[in-house]
Formats: structure tokens, C-alpha cells, sequence
């Protein structure tokens, strides 16, 4: 019975790409059937990261702490191996969360705006899961690919000369990182003969000065390749048109994207460049936090300055990018923990938010005009049909409408009482030690930037949000209110709902992310568990 | 052989990149393709480079390290072809579109003014 349930672990890679893959050779006039596979599918997988949670954070019982999934039954070396543990947990429940909010969303109306919609989300949930799951760099890259791939023909779904031009500057600039993904891997396999994450960070401890000096170089050339996909500054132009060009439900999933590439830095340097590393403990910290500090500043700018809502979001995405960055690269590991909730809580307030801003800007004529261009290419003669079909307008849709907008605004800026105030309080407290009164003495000048970057920041998306919020809600020159159904209103409420309960189970998630950062804080755990998996059947 | 293969590995990067900052589509995907040429020859150059080396063991019998190249490069090679083969075709698919489009080659979509 525990070995059965042991295979949940790699149903989250198989059960999406398996779904998308059944849904391919289905007609694109059944969109609703596959609507509702994608919907079924992902609501399995949130039940399911849901279980895994549960499981990795109990200390007895099947898939407790971490556990380890050799494929093909190959011991960890020189097999590929999944893992699991806290931190792959809460990224598969927060990935699978974001997936069915948007899945719901994109039932309405967008699935509409070209083909194989709901193939290619199903794909990218399946890369992401490997991604975070895989205890293999070169898995993943594949992991990687597959994600990437997929986001490639979603950031074009809807097509349109704006999403296209996006698209090319997306998919060139991600091809080119790939390349630095396969360098970077392939000097460290070349320097150290391995592969696996936990052996390297083994290995890593005894290595002679000329082949550390060798994956020093291959670590940072990997690491250039994430943060182009975390969007740290100067890698990050592309990053704003590319999100407020994708459609909505996409763009909300994209949120998660950024933080694939925090994830594996996180994982990586705590892991590999954690405190066993030896000489090569804590490398490249501080190019973290100088970038992070930037992309802090240029996401704040940029906010300031976008008239769009959609850019606005898009920004803030990178502010939520930097934020992380720089909490990881200023290396106190009592901000591990504050960073983890800031992670979840700015992910799912930029995923609603990303979602609101269409049905907000509909009744207003640049969002109609886009609509209209990409129902013109793609229309059926059935689109009508299928837009009543999606449910009934809601009433007082402003009045809605506006408290979202409110909540995303005061969550964006990190002001009490929700859990944007909480995630930065967690960060800050933890940073000033009030935890741990013997911490507090040692408070550098870039700890004292980091914190008034992270409030300037939160100010300046106050100030951009009241802006736009005024000229839309109240100084609206059109009158029309948009025609907005309950199953695209829904799923922004459930994630602002999600941001509230955050708030309101601020103590036991605390506790939760308190523990992810302890285990990830104690490598040995990880590396012993992966090394010392036994093969199923003995042995 | 070893000067042979990495300055064929750096004068494919180096054109490869001199043609990503290109401003024209074609040139860019040239540019992308050559530079995983170089990515793929770097790959299994990291396996270290050995001369009738097979990387599979004779059939029967367990053979001498020393007789045999390291195989984990070169099956990286192979799924890094692979993919970077899907990707490029991809690529050329966007490239089309926005061509259509636009009209122009332009990465911008544009042409850019010449004042």
C-alpha cells in the first residue's frame, strides 16, 4: 500500500502532460469538452499538491519530510531522481492553485482566441511541475523546455501583431538563455562527473581549487540563465511587454513563471552553495543582492510610469522578483522564511490582478478594440452561442469590481491588514532579528537600502494604483459598465481570497515556511535522503 | 584536436552572437542555430576528448575503464539536438508571422528611421 501511494509523487508531471496530450487530437469546436478535461485535471492536481503538502510536512506517515522517487528504480547518482520536500510541495500547491484559477477564467470567453488552448496549459502545468519536483539538473533543463515550449504558443495564443512581436522578443531571448542553461550544466558535469543536485553539493565540499574554480564558472553561467527567467535587471526588458501583451488567464499563470527561476536559485545556492560548500559557501550572493536591489528600483520606476494597467502588473511582477532576489542574496536565514510567504502572497495578489485588469478595462475601448481584433481573426459562427452559454452578468459589476481593485491595491503595496503587509513584515522582522535579539547587531548598509527599497517600493504601487484606480472607477469618461460573468469574476475573488486567508493563517503558514527554511537550511537532510534512498525491492 | 575543436567552438559563438544582436529575423535565427551548434560541440567536448573510444561496453564482459569515453555527454548532446531542433522550427513559425504582420523582417516589426 505505501509503495502505491508513492508513485502520487510523479502524478503531477504525469497527469497533465498526459491530459494535454489526450486533448491534442480532440476537435477545436468541442473547446468546452476540453475545457472541462483541462478543469477536471486541474482540479485533480490541486487535491493532489494539496496531499503532498500535507504529507511532506508530517514527520511520520507515507511521503513524509523529504522523499525521493527514483525513475527506472536507479539508485540517486545515476539515476534521475523527483524529490519532495516542503519547498517543492508549496510551489506545485501554489502552481496547480494559480492553473485553476485562470482554467476557470479562460472557460468564459478566452480559450476562444485561437487553438489548442487547453493542450498547451495542461503542457506548461506539466513542466513547471517537473521543474520544481526533479532533483537532476539536466532534467531540468528538460523540465525547463517543456515549460518554455508551451509558453512560447500561449504567450501567442490570441494572436495579433502585438502578441506576436512579444512573442519573438520571448522566445528569442529564452532560446538564448537556454543556451547558457546547457553551458553552465555541462562545465559542472565536466568539472565534477555528476549531475544530481544533492551528489554535486557532496562533491562540491571536496573538490580540487582548479575544478571548484571550473562549476564556480558553470554556476554562475546556470545562474545567468535564471535570472533572465526571474527577470532580475538588466536581463529584464523583455519581461513587461511580454506579460501585458499575453491574455489574461495567460499572464496570471506567467506570474509563476519568475518565480521557477527564484525557485531553482533558492534551491541551488542554499543547496549546493549552502554552509557545507566550504571555500564556496555562499557564492554569488552578492551580485543577488546589488541585481535584486536594482530590479527592486527599475520595478518601482516602472510602475510609476506605466499608464497601462497591464504594464503596472507587469511590473510588479519584476518588483516581486527583486524583492526575492535580493532577501535570498543578503544570506540572513532568518528572512528565508518572511521570503517564502512573500513569494506565495505577491504571486496570487499579481495573478488576480492580472485577471481583474481585463474585466475592468472591457467596458473601456482599448481592451474592447484588442478583443474585437482577436475575435475577427479567430471568430467562429458559433461564438455567440458559447459566450451566452458561459453564465449570466452579475449585478453592481462596478461595485465588485472596485473592492478587487481595492484589495489588489493594498496588497500590492504591502499595507495592513492583508497578507501583502504580513509577507514584508515577515521579511523586515526577520532581517532586524526580533526573533533572535542576538542578530539584530549586525545590520549592514545594503540590509538598510534593502529596507527602504522594499518600503519605497511599496509606495510607489500605492501611488500608481490610486492613479489608475481614480481613472477608472470614479473619473470614467464612458459610463458603460462591462459585461462580466460569475465564472470570471470567481476565480479573481477565490485568489484574493486566498490572499485574505493567508492573512488570517498568518500564524501556522508562518510555521510552515519557518520549517521549509530550516530544511532547506540543513542540506544534509536533502543529500542524505537522496543518496541513501533505498531501491524499491531491497537491496 | 583539441585547438581544432575549441576554436571551432568559439568561432561559432562568436558568429552566432554577432548575428543575434542582428536586426533582421533571418539573422537571428541563423544566429540562435549556430550558437547551439557551439552549445552541442562544448556539451560533449565536456566529456573529455578521446580518440576510438566507444562510450557502450563490448557485449559480454565487463571492460576496462580506461577503453571506454564517458557516454553521459553524449546522450546529453543528443537530447540537447533534439530540443534545440523543435525550438528553432518553432521560432521560424513566429518569424513568419510576424512577417506577415508587419511586412518587414525588422525584429521591431519596423523599419528604424534614419535620422
Amino acid at each position: 500500500m505505501t509503495d502505491w501511494l508513492h508513485h502520487l509523487m510523479i502524478l503531477p508531471i504525469l497527469l497533465p502532460l498526459m491530459v494535454g496530450a489526450a486533448m491534442i487530437p480532440i476537435d477545436e469546436r468541442n473547446r468546452m469538452a476540453k475545457g472541462v478535461m483541462g478543469f477536471v485535471s486541474t482540479l485533480a492536481l490541486f487535491v493532489l499538491s494539496m496531499v503532498l503538502m500535507r504529507a511532506s510536512a508530517s514527520t511520520e506517515g507515507f511521503l513524509a519530510g523529504t522523499s525521493v522517487y527514483q525513475l527506472g528504480n536507479w539508485p540517486a547518482p545515476f539515476g534521475i531522481v523527483l524529490v519532495l520536500d516542503r519547498l517543492s510541495a508549496l510551489m506545485l500547491c501554489l502552481t496547480s492553485g494559480l492553473a485553476l484559477a485562470a482554467q476557470v477564467y479562460s472557460i468564459a470567453r478566452w480559450h476562444t482566441a485561437g487553438h489548442h488552448f487547453h493542450s498547451l496549459f495542461q503542457l506548461l502545468i506539466a513542466g513547471l511541475n517537473g521543474a520544481f519536483l526533479t532533483g537532476d539538473l539536466f532534467n531540468l533543463f528538460v523540465f525547463f523546455e517543456i515549460m518554455l515550449a508551451a509558453s512560447y504558443g500561449l504567450l501567442l495564443h490570441g494572436s495579433g501583431p502585438l502578441r506576436v512581436k512579444a512573442g519573438l522578443h520571448y522566445v528569442a531571448i529564452n532560446l538564448a538563455a537556454s543556451s547558457l542553461f546547457l553551458i553552465g550544466v555541462s562545465l559542472i558535469y565536466g568539472a565534477t562527473g555528476t549531475l544530481n543536485m544533492a551528489d554535486l553539493a557532496v562533491e562540491l565540499a571536496s573538490i580540487s581549487p582548479e575544478n571548484r574554480q571550473m562549476v564556480e564558472v558553470g554556476a554562475g553561467v546556470l545562474g545567468v540563465a535564471f535570472l533572465v527567467k526571474a527577470g532580475m535587471w538588466p536581463l529584464s526588458f523583455w519581461l513587461p511587454t511580454a506579460y501585458s501583451a499575453a491574455t489574461p488567464p495567460v499572464a496570471a499563470v506567467f506570474a509563476v513563471l519568475t518565480k521557477v527561476g527564484i525557485y531553482v536559485i533558492l534551491r541551488l545556492s542554499l543547496l549546493v552553495f549552502g554552509a557545507n560548500a566550504g571555500v564556496s559557501a555562499g557564492f554569488g550572493q552578492t551580485l543577488l543582492v546589488v541585481g535584486g536591489m536594482l530590479t527592486i528600483a527599475f520595478g518601482a520606476i516602472g510602475v510609476l510610469a506605466s499608464q497601462a494597467m497591464a504594464r503596472l502588473a507587469a511590473y510588479s511582477v519584476l518588483v516581486s522578483s527583486g524583492t526575492l532576489m535580493a532577501a535570498i542574496g543578503l544570506g540572513h536565514s532568518s528572512m528565508i522564511a518572511g521570503a517564502l510567504f512573500y513569494l506565495v502572497s505577491s504571486t496570487l495578489t499579481i495573478s488576480a490582478f492580472f485577471l481583474l485588469i481585463e474585466l475592468v478595462e472591457r467596458g473601456r475601448d482599448a481592451g474592447a478594440d484588442v478583443l474585437a481584433v482577436t475575435m475577427e481573426a479567430y471568430g467562429d459562427a458559433d461564438e455567440d452561442e458559447e459566450v451566452d452559454e458561459a453564465g449570466a452578468a452579475i449585478p453592481g459589476t462596478m461595485a465588485v469590481l472596485g473592492l478587487c481593485f481595492c484589495l489588489c491595491a493594498l496588497l500590492l503595496a504591502g499595507l495592513p491588514p492583508l497578507s501583502g503587509f504580513v509577507a514584508k513584515f515577515a521579511i523586515l522582522s526577520g532581517l532586524f532579528g526580533l526573533a533572535d535579539p542576538e542578530a539584530a547587531s549586525a545590520i549592514s548598509a545594503a540590509d538598510w537600502t534593502y529596507v527602504t527599497l522594499l518600503i519605497l517600493s511599496g509606495l510607489s504601487a500605492m501611488i500608481a494604483m490610486n492613479r489608475v484606480g481614480i481613472r477608472t472607477f470614479w473619473a470614467s469618461i464612458e459610463n458603460t459598465e462591462p459585461r462580466v460573468f460569475v465564472i470570471e469574476i470567481a476565480p479573481v475573488v477565490v485568489l484574493l481570497g486566498a490572499c485574505i486567508f493567508l492573512s488570517l493563517q498568518a500564524g501556522p503558514t508562518m510555521r510552515y515556511m519557518q520549517a521549509t527554511a530550516d530544511s532547506l537550511l540543513d542540506p544534509s537532510i536533502y543529500t542524505q535522503r537522496v543518496l541513501r534512498a533505498p531501491r524499491v525491492g531491497g537491496q | 584536436m583539441e585547438i581544432i575543436l575549441s576554436a571551432a567552438i568559439g568561432v561559432l559563438t562568436a558568429s552566432g552572437v554577432y548575428l543575434l544582436l542582428r536586426p533582421r529575423t533571418y539573422q537571428v535565427i541563423i544566429g540562435l542555430s549556430l550558437l547551439s551548434y557551439a552549445v552541442n560541440l562544448f556539451i560533449f567536448s565536456m566529456g573529455r576528448l578521446r580518440v576510438n573510444a566507444p562510450p557502450i561496453l563490448d557485449p559480454g564482459g565487463v571492460g576496462d575503464l580506461s577503453r571506454y569515453t564517458d557516454p553521459v555527454p553524449q546522450a546529453l548532446v543528443l537530447t540537447a539536438i533534439v530540443i534545440g531542433f523543435a525550438m528553432t522550427a518553432l521560432f521560424l513559425v513566429v518569424l513568419l508571422a510576424s512577417r506577415g504582420f508587419t511586412g518587414t523582417d525588422h525584429v521591431d516589426g519596423r523599419e528604424q528611421r534614419s535620422d
